[in-house]
């Protein structure tokens, strides 16, 4: 609390960004070792071969997680930018008209009702499964509340009395875009953007864990906990506790810079 | 009774990304507060009031230095002991009227007042009804919310709540200020009476010299964080030169007419001449 | 009547989205690369010629444009029939029904639990006075605590409570709502509470983050608040503003968050089931939709939406009830 809130905030970007590119340079590293197989080696236990254990095929798990951190950052990021970039655009959208407004709000309104992951569930199911279809569902179904968020930001903007002084001064419209709009709404997006991120990723690897998401092949977070349920009654404990606590680390980091900065940006 | 020595308080900010300053807020402030008196701290805005007040009662926010001297009663004022005296000898009647919760019916809060400065709760309820209809309040208002009273009857539910806990100091943050005349009087000479009880003091906030002349005994004016003068409301007349301070002298000039008396038969000359 | 007039703007609103609910999942089903007569016909699909599929198309309107099969699958749903559940082999009325009553359990006691827990959990870390300069270690364990679990996978956590409870200590049984093979009858309460214990545990940790940090962050608002600085310049102790003008003015936000979080609730509950092999309607869902069961999937869509959408006119209900500001407002 002592400290300046927008310093915290510079510095704790600058670590999550150091973190990701370690990640990121990891897997280009990894080659094909998440899918090499080691034969001798089948369910082995972590030790100092195989730092966090083998799988059933003998695939080094600590490479699989890795690749499957990647895989998720990449696919939760993407979702989280679609999803921003539909939600600005309804927002947009509700800005035309009072009857647009009414049918944005419906839109949201109904997407809202319907529990988050079945509505994952039956757009992943409608397109049909894979990569793209996951970043799609996620987006679509997570578009809602920053929508909303936007929405109400733009609304109080638009009634704003320096908004209206503008308008009066008979400023053009690009010149209140460029000046009230944007400064204001910015800010709102990128945050509603990374804190769309966490979400993205747990209900990607929630998706997958379901059997519904990224194909079985792939070294995806929720494909490998997926794979440990089926050895969970073995006792064969780091299948499952490694990946999941990647992931728990990777959200956690992501969610803490967008709180942080959040923060540093309504103070 | 309340005597600060060479208080100085400094509140942080921020000049640029990581470099931290600190604001001076108050500087090298004395005044001494005598039993059976209503004394007038009177500064533009900003000039530090409310701060002073907070720190008397050790309210202020965290990140804050604090330095020099408090004594009350004889005994110096550590921030133990605010705590221990805040509601039972020391008293505030805050400036906002949101201090009012508005989630909570009046004649309750007020018998809450009365339960922190140490009352049963059920005698509680009696006090805060008797000093609720000591200042006027019917039951009606008794029973309603904060948000449903004017300002003049929120204030006077804010000066009930010193009134219960009977505490020795009051201290009134502008208690004036956005009512109308009759209403402000009523609020004054309320203030005034509680002062008037045996070693009772009351310490009178407020901006404006008009307010504080017609009840208080000394006037202590305040620029820019720094105490300039201290008077007795005596010497407020005439051309002012019984003040030593420039700044204290343009002040008592700058009033519109200095004719001041009883702020009630005031106010009703006034009514008088509208009529 | 305000209040009459308020509830029926407020069911004609719910009865509009689930309109729209109706017509999102159907356009969903529609797009689905899934052959509607495979799906009817489920396991028995290799008995079917052509002739009896070109029959059941047109029994049940398949080759009918979109719209008209809407509004076929739209009466149907308002007489009461939601079609047959091949993966279960039971009308879509009874699978709802018997699952739901599981689920309701293990729902309804983690929604309670959670939402309780949360409060006090909140309330505990909000409470700093602010001339206090640093955070309590209640408050950084709390919060610490509240932000871990809002960032934990719930299935991997109901997967580590199964390895840990389950597998290693074997004090909760590892799977369904009874002991395997015997009639649901006979179950008694306390073996049912026995296999709810470690899902509803799981649920309810994973459920309290939201209402912990939100009643924290207006707990802590308030602390700054002039209403706060009044009761401290009474005497008041932290826990006393805590109690008196926190606990009242943190409740509604709390109760509307915990209204408003039953669909966020229902994803838990569907992966937890799936963790726990806990035979409910998170499990329906999911086997519906890895099996294209697709009536069963439809109308437990629109059952939760029924679900979600009263939770939040309670929650927005509420509101205008408790708080007095908002009583004495026409709507």
């Amino acid at each position: 609390m002592n400290q300046q809130p927008r310093l915290t905030a510079l510095l704790s970007t600058a670590l999550a960004a150091l973190v990701l590119a370690s990640a990121l340079m990891a897997a280009a590293w990894l080659g094909d070792a998440p899918q090499q197989m080691h034969f001798d080696a089948r369910l082995a236990p972590p030790g100092s071969n195989y730092w966090f254990g083998t799988d059933a095929l003998g695939r080094d798990m600590a490479a699989r997680t890795l690749a499957g951190l990647t895989l998720s950052f990449w696919v939760g990021s993407s979702a989280a930018l679609l999803g921003t970039l539909i939600a600005l655009s309804m927002a947009l959208l509700a800005m035309l008209g009072p009857r647009w407004d009414a049918l944005v709000s419906l839109a949201i309104d109904t997407l809202l009702s319907v529990p988050h992951l079945l509505l994952l569930l039956m757009i992943a199911f409608a397109l049909g499964g894979g990569t793209q279809a996951v970043i799609i569902a996620v987006a679509l179904s997570h578009w809602p509340s920053l929508a909303r968020v936007l929405r109400a930001e733009l609304l109080h903007i638009r009634h704003a009395p320096y908004v209206q002084i503008s308008q009066a001064l008979g400023k053009p419209r690009r010149f209140i875009v460029r000046h009230h709009w944007i400064p204001q709404v910015l800010p709102h997006c990128l945050v509603g953007a990374l804190l769309l991120f966490p979400h993205a990723v747990l209900h990607e690897a929630a998706l997958s864990f379901l059997g519904v998401g990224l194909s079985a092949d792939q070294p995806a977070i929720g494909v490998l906990l997926g794979e440990s349920m089926r050895h969970v009654s073995g006792g064969d404990w780091w299948l499952g506790v490694f990946p999941g606590a990647g992931l728990l680390l990777m959200v956690l980091c992501i969610q803490r810079l967008g709180e942080t900065l959040r923060r540093a940006w309504s103070t | 009774m309340l005597k600060v020595e060479h208080l100085s308080l400094q509140l942080p900010y921020y000049a640029n990304w990581w470099r931290r300053c600190w604001a001076e807020v108050l500087r090298d402030v004395s005044l001494e507060i005598h039993p059976g008196e209503v004394h007038a701290v009177v500064g533009a805005s900003g000039a530090g009031k409310s701060l002073l007040a907070h720190a008397l009662l050790g309210l202020l926010p965290a990140p804050c230095r604090q330095t020099g001297r408090l004594h009350f009663q004889g005994q110096p004022l550590t921030a133990a002991r605010q705590r221990q005296l805040r509601g039972r000898d020391l008293a505030l009647i805050p400036q906002s009227l949101n201090a009012l919760d508005p989630l909570v019916r009046n004649q309750r809060q007020v018998s809450w007042a009365a339960q922190r400065a140490g009352h049963t709760p059920a005698s509680a309820r009696d006090t805060a009804t008797q000093a609720l209809d000591h200042y006027q309040l019917n039951a009606g208002a008794q029973q309603a919310f904060p948000h449903q009273l004017s300002g003049g009857m929120a204030r006077r539910v804010l000066t009930a709540m010193a009134h219960v806990s009977r505490a020795q100091l009051i201290i009134a943050d502008e208690p004036s200020v956005g009512l109308d005349p009759q209403q402000r009087d009523r609020v004054l000479n309320a203030l005034a009476a509680l002062a008037r009880g045996e070693g009772k003091a009351v310490l009178l906030i407020t901006h404006d010299l008009r307010h504080a002349l017609p009840i208080a005994q000394r006037v202590t004016i305040m620029r820019q964080g720094r105490c300039v003068e201290t008077a007795p409301a005596a010497a407020f007349q005439g051309e002012g030169s019984g003040l030593n301070t420039d700044y204290a002298q343009a002040l008592w000039q700058a009033l519109p007419d200095n004719q001041f008396g009883n702020p009630l038969t005031s106010t009703d000359e006034q009514a008088q001449n509208v009529a | 009547m305000p209040v009459i007039r308020l509830l029926s703007v407020r069911l004609l609103r719910i009865a509009l989205v689930l309109l729209c609910v109706a017509g999102l999942t159907f356009g969903l089903m529609l797009a689905s690369p899934i052959d509607p007569i495979d799906a009817y016909l489920g396991p028995q699909i290799a008995q079917a010629g052509a002739e009896q599929r070109a029959l059941i198309a047109e029994r049940w309107g398949f080759d009918q444009p979109p719209l008209l099969q809407f509004g076929h699958w739209l009466r149907q749903l308002l007489s009461g029939n939601l079609g047959w559940s091949h993966v279960y082999n039971q009308p879509v009325n009874e699978v709802i029904a018997q699952r739901f009553q599981r689920s309701l359990a293990l729902l309804g006691l983690a929604w309670l639990l959670s939402t309780l827990l949360g409060f006090g959990l909140g309330l505990l870390a909000g409470m700093r006075e602010p001339a206090k300069p640093t955070h309590s270690t209640l408050d950084r364990v709390i919060s610490g605590y509240a932000y871990l679990t809002a960032s934990t996978p719930a299935f991997w956590l109901a997967m580590l409570g199964l390895l840990l409870f389950s597998v290693t200590l074997g004090w909760t049984p590892v799977c369904c709502a009874g002991p395997s093979g015997s009639l649901s009858d006979e179950v008694s309460l306390a073996t049912r509470l026995h296999h709810l214990a470690l899902p509803v545990a799981t649920l309810t940790l994973l459920s309290t983050a939201p209402i912990t940090l939100h009643t924290r962050a207006r707990l802590r608002s308030l602390m700054h608040s002039p209403v706060a600085t009044q009761a401290f310049a009474q005497g008041a102790s932290r826990r006393d503003v805590a109690w008196r003008h926190g606990a009242r003015h943190a409740c509604l936000p709390a109760i509307t968050l915990a209204c408003a979080s039953l669909g966020e609730l229902f994803g838990g509950v569907m992966l937890i089931e799936q963790v726990f092999a806990y035979p409910g309607l998170g499990r329906a869902t999911v086997e519906a939709a890895l099996r294209s069961d697709i009536p069963l999937l439809m109308a437990i869509a629109l059952f939760t939406a029924l679900l979600v959408s009263l939770g939040n006119a309670t929650a927005d209900g509420l509101y205008r009830l408790i708080d007095p500001r908002l009583r004495a407002q026409a709507p």
